[in-house]
């Protein structure tokens, strides 16, 4: 087959059949893979909530729902209720303060706001820096922990800034995305959830305020 | 030209790393893990091949003039293709180099065998070019991964060799890529001399 000559009308079809084969072929993969796709976020998302809250029989991605915090960002909260009480929350938070794009985690708290695990969901902060936050909140090492720590009744800021947590070693900008992210997730459900009892809600205001300061 | 030396041509002779210097951005961008490189030299390897054989099938039904668009679109499409297959079936992966995989098509490895060979062959020697481009390519990143993952932050393949806080930090930063890259690249030079 000697090679096509390039005249319009040629150029005009050969660009035209390559153009549908490729568009055929990337609808055809994506009906494919639009399931997988979506359980794989799904089954993240599961994972996620459960390595955060504790054992629980409902199924709190049924039962999520959204809230706006002080800064805008949409919080979903997925609660976590075993034999119909209310054990904790997993609450996909976010900032955008971080050393580059958006930090998400998924913090589990208790209904009076104490930190029971975290899970970090999506982040682009620096590999080898900044990435470390994904274990280092958990060592118990120094004041890097803030598991079972509250961040209505203790100064959950870096210790740079005065508050009672380590940073990450050089990456004090992805810490400080990090905790805020937690602080605006304790902020919108213990303030605002309806989950608690008025009185705790206002003391928990009060401290926050009196943390900020 | 025999089959056995196409193949091995994009190994050694002719890696696209160390000989050629073509697709540094990728390099440099994904090989902060051994894993990383691992996976991006696979996924390149992949639009590689499929690549090469698309077009050394069509290469005489398009016109000269508009070749390079035609074989953007084709390595385009088997990007886009392995993007939501790697969602689909390996997230995890997928996170971790999410971001670099549609600059694969921009690639220039990927467009020059296309231009360079799988044009000019036939079929089955564009397969085991693309092949040999490829997996020349995945070694390169693999090594450069495996460097910079040790000297960085103590581990190979996620396994810990020594304590992280000892690590070298600049080797994990964006630097630590290019000193890595530049000492591997002389290294290989003076092999291939020997």
């Amino acid at each position: 087959m000697s090679k096509s000559a390039s005249t319009l009308p040629n150029m005009v079809i050969t660009l035209l059949l390559i153009t549908v084969a490729a568009g055929t072929g990337l609808g055809f993969v994506y009906k494919l893979t639009k399931e997988p796709i979506a359980i794989a976020k799904l089954q993240k998302q599961q994972n996620a909530i459960k390595d955060v809250v504790p054992e629980f029989d409902n199924d709190p991605s049924a039962e999520v729902y959204e809230m706006i915090s002080d800064e805008g960002f949409t919080l979903k909260i997925f609660p976590a209720k075993k034999d119909g009480e209310i054990v904790g929350a997993a609450i996909e938070t976010m900032s955008n303060s971080g050393f580059s794009g958006d930090v998400k985690i998924m913090v589990g708290m208790k209904p009076d706001g104490t930190i029971i695990n975290y899970s970090v969901l999506e982040h682009k902060e620096t590999p080898g820096l900044g990435t470390k936050m994904a274990d280092w909140f958990k060592n118990e090492k120094g004041n890097r922990s803030i598991i079972g720590k509250n961040p209505a009744t203790s100064n959950m800021t870096v210790s740079k800034d005065g508050g009672d947590v380590d940073a990450i070693t050089a990456a004090t900008i992805s810490s400080r995305a990090f905790l805020q992210a937690v602080r605006t997730a304790c902020a919108a459900y213990v303030q605002n959830g309806d989950v608690d009892s008025e009185s705790t809600a206002t003391t928990k205001t009060n401290n926050k305020e009196g943390g900020e300061q | 030209m025999n089959q056995w030396k196409i193949f091995i041509n994009g190994i050694f002779k002719e890696n696209p790393i160390f000989t050629l210097m073509l697709g540094m951005c990728p390099t440099l961008g994904v090989t902060s893990s051994a894993e990383n490189g691992l996976g991006m030299g696979l996924a390149t390897t992949f639009v590689l091949i499929m690549s090469n054989l698309a077009i050394s099938l069509v290469k005489n039904v398009i016109p000269d003039k508009i070749r390079i668009p035609s074989y953007i679109v084709v390595i385009a499409t088997f990007v886009t293709i392995l993007e939501m297959i790697m969602q689909a079936y390996v997230p995890a992966l997928f996170n971790s180099l999410g971001l670099f995989i549609p600059l694969i098509v921009v690639n220039c490895i990927v467009l020059g065998r296309a231009e360079a060979f799988a044009s000019k062959n036939n079929p089955l020697s564009s397969i085991i070019d693309g092949a040999g481009m490829g997996l020349g390519f995945a070694m390169a990143l693999t090594m450069l991964g495996s460097i910079r993952e040790i000297l960085g932050s103590g581990k190979l393949f996620g396994f810990s060799l020594y304590p992280e806080d000892y690590g070298i930090l600049i080797f994990v930063l964006a630097p630590g890529a290019f000193i890595a890259l530049g000492y591997l690249i002389a290294f290989i030079n003076k092999l291939k001399k020997a």
